[in-house]
């Protein structure tokens, strides 16, 4: 027993992106009104269908309640006591990294973010992969790496505030169109409130040539985060999508609410995957982001293919289930997570599957780990409807805990109204015991090494799924979040 | 040299070991024998340093320093390696994997470079193949889906590794055919050196055959209640442990 007890002693706030930058802030009033939806809108120069889609969203979630279904406690968010836009001041946008704030292009380097391009010498060969990069700070995009080479080949990749000016008709065709403005309470938030996130849109038959990215930091205090994602991936393209986050280790809660929308058109696949990584708060619970999120992507062609992959380390509570809609013939949804909570963090997570199209499929990978004094919950759905002729699901959903004070749960959802559809759902618990730790310790292992082997041998299904350099990245974090080898 | 004196431990509130003594110089094989449950196990346990059991008294001095001072790991790094009776299952955790990393933390303790995949590769081979596995082994997940022969056939692969100077097996035998034990005889064997030792928990003559050690110790209730050179084994092949007991009683 005392040496599980020692592991969890040995997890310990090993949070290393919780610095804070010193910036100047252009902020909008505390406090949520008609008037600030407004004030958003005019500050971003918003054309007038936008606002009307904001005020339209504002004035559903005013009549809407929180949830409370989910597995999570919190007080009350007092949503009058934020901020609701908070941008770094500046004349005018950056029109080139050149023009970027040294301070932020200084932060992010910190985070290990490449804000630069890396430039291609004759006869210089990188075997570094490329990978293009929207930073969003606070409240905006700063800066958006790789543009030029991506429009080469038709590829739009720009703040979602950029694409509402420059793209206008793609933007109103399809924002909303995946998660509507009154899906929940914090999609509708969102919806009144967001402020930026990414625009990507691939055209028609097009691999886009490199992994594109976008990097959320909060920094602001009392601030929120909505932000907005939207990629369309026309017939037959191919886009490959990662999304880091992080925030300064603070001792007040604060408020992430984003609202992710993709659309895959026939056979093509968007891979979305997320490293998320907000600040959990310390190890008696006080501080770390509320993570309420809303991702949904549909699969409106014929065998396109969504597949989420997301890496949950942070936030004091994530609410979040990325889910496919499946309606092309032939569809593919897929799902692989690992969502780790240590000390009082809370994650009620999983995914929805709807299989509407005829031969659909969908895979769920669910690695839950648990360890302190934090509850981990998987929630999942997957509903076969009469028209998902010969559909097939298969739900694989495993729980481990560190130490006998965490718990895990799990709570499926199986709706099957085709005779034809086939749903297997799996789910198995286990604990880093006694036993497993003293084999590797005495095979000459330390603890930390015995904890860090067995975690990423429990998580290898859903790591490998992600692209390799994050992979590295995710286990370095799973041993981070879990050890306090405080790098 | 492993020096065990007074040696007393307990699970618990039960005592298990009520007092063992027991000297193996460096170079020698000792048998250990006895009914189940007279404390065979949780010797290879303390030894070892497994955190259930609690040493309530006496030593155990290996090379001149006190094993019941240090952690697993270090023991490990110190030379002492436990076959495990019922091998543990690491889901995901590749073999070849844990294998290395298990090499380059006692390399690393011992100030040696560390192994990379390619050289670790190199030398696994050459293991499995001197012990009949397959290459396949070391693609495979740590234990999972083994049978219980190949489990000790990959203890014996990890002692082979990893080069221990005092090697505890704790019925690597039980439940092996011919071929196996041949193998796990053959695995003690190919260490032997003035400088290696090694104690092995058995209940087979047929294993000690092909290892023939230079002592075998009964152990009964908690203490070891007789030591003899090989025909001691032979001796309880034949009459069992009953006149033993009834001596020790």
């Amino acid at each position: 027993m005392s040496t599980t007890a020692e592991t969890i002693d040995a997890i310990s706030t090993g949070y290393k992106w919780g610095f804070e930058t010193d910036i100047e802030m252009d902020l909008a009033p505390k406090g949520l009104n008609e008037d600030i939806v407004r004030l958003i809108s005019a500050r971003k120069n918003e054309p007038d269908w936008l606002l009307e889609y904001r005020l339209k969203a504002f004035a559903a979630w005013q009549k809407m309640e929180e949830p409370d279904w989910a597995r999570v406690a919190h007080p009350p968010i007092d949503y009058q006591d934020l901020h609701y836009y908070a941008a770094p001041k500046k004349k005018d946008g950056p029109k080139s990294l050149d023009e970027v704030d040294p301070e932020l292009l200084k932060m992010y380097e910190k985070l290990g973010i490449p804000l630069k391009e890396r430039a291609v010498l004759a006869g210089v060969v990188d075997d570094r992969p490329q990978i293009a990069v929207d930073a969003v700070f606070d409240s905006v995009s700063v800066a958006t790496t790789y543009r030029e080479a991506l429009s080469k080949v038709g590829v739009i990749f720009c703040p979602i505030s950029e694409a509402v000016r420059d793209h206008p008709d793609l933007v109103q065709q399809y924002l909303g169109s995946v998660v509507p403005v009154a899906d929940n309470y914090f999609s509708a938030l969102n919806a009144a409130v967001f402020t930026d996130g990414s625009f990507c849109y691939i055209p028609k038959g097009v691999r886009c040539p490199m992994e594109l990215s976008t990097y959320f930091r909060i920094n602001a205090r009392n601030t929120g985060q909505f932000e907005r994602t939207l990629i369309v991936a026309e017939a037959g393209a191919h886009v490959s999508y990662l999304e880091g986050c992080t925030a300064p280790q603070r001792d007040e809660n604060q408020l992430h609410a984003a609202v992710v929308e993709l659309i895959a058109m026939d056979d093509a696949t968007i891979k979305y995957s997320t490293v998320q990584n907000w600040y959990p708060g310390d190890e008696n619970g006080k501080g770390g982001i509320y993570n309420f999120v809303t991702k949904r992507g549909v699969c409106r062609g014929a065998r396109s293919k969504i597949s989420w992959t997301q890496v949950e380390t942070g936030s004091a509570i994530t609410w979040k289930y990325p889910s496919c809609v499946l309606i092309g013939e032939d569809s593919v949804g897929e799902f692989y997570s690992v969502a780790v909570t240590t000390h009082h963090q809370q994650a009620d997570t999983g995914t929805k599957m709807i299989h509407i199209g005829k031969g659909s499929t969908s895979t769920i990978v669910s690695k839950g780990i648990s360890a302190g004094k934090s509850n981990n919950t998987y929630r999942g759905l997957v509903r076969m409807l009469p028209s998902a002729d010969g559909a097939r699901n298969h739900t694989q959903c495993d729980s481990l805990l560190i130490g006998d004070t965490c718990g895990a749960h799990t709570v499926p959802y199986i709706e099957s109204r085709n005779p034809s559809a086939r749903v297997e759902h799996e789910a198995t618990t286990s604990k880093i015991d006694e036993e497993k730790l003293f084999y590797c310790r005495q095979r000459g292992l330390t603890e930390e090494d015995a904890v860090n082997l067995i975690v990423n041998g429990f998580c290898k299904e859903v790591l490998k799924e992600l692209p390799m350099e994050f992979a590295v990245e995710a286990q370095k974090l799973l041993a981070v979040s879990l050890e306090g080898s405080v790098g | 040299m492993l020096e065990i004196r007074g040696l007393t431990a307990s699970i618990g509130e039960k005592p298990i070991l009520k007092g063992i003594d027991l000297t193996v110089p460096d170079g020698e094989v000792h048998a250990i024998m006895g009914p189940n449950g007279a404390g065979k196990s949780t010797l290879g346990y303390v030894l070892s340093g497994r955190d259930d059991y609690t040493v309530t008294g006496g030593s155990v001095v290996y090379n001149g320093v006190d094993l019941l001072d240090m952690a697993p790991e270090q023991r490990a790094a110190a030379g002492v390696f436990l076959a495990f009776q019922a091998p543990i299952e690491l889901p995901g955790v590749n073999n070849a994997n844990f294998l290395r990393t298990a090499l380059n933390a006692i390399r690393r303790a011992h100030g040696e470079s560390e192994l990379d995949a390619v050289q670790f590769l190199k030398l696994a081979r050459i293991e499995t193949k001197r012990l009949a596995m397959p290459d396949d082994m070391l693609k495979r997940n740590v234990n999972v889906g083994f049978s219980g022969g190949e489990k000790k056939r990959n203890e014996v692969l990890q002692m082979a590794l990893l080069r221990p100077s005092l090697a505890i097996l704790d019925e690597t035998d039980s439940g092996l055919d011919i071929d196996a034990l041949r193998i796990v005889a053959d695995g003690v064997n190919a260490l032997r050196a003035p400088t290696f030792s090694a104690l092995v928990i058995t209940h087979h003559q047929r294993l000690l055959d092909r290892l023939v050690p230079n002592r075998v110790h009964v152990l009964a209730h908690g203490r070891i209640v007789r030591s003899g050179g090989p025909e001691l084994a032979r001796e309880l092949e034949k009459n069992g442990y009953a006149d033993l007991l009834a001596e020790a009683a």
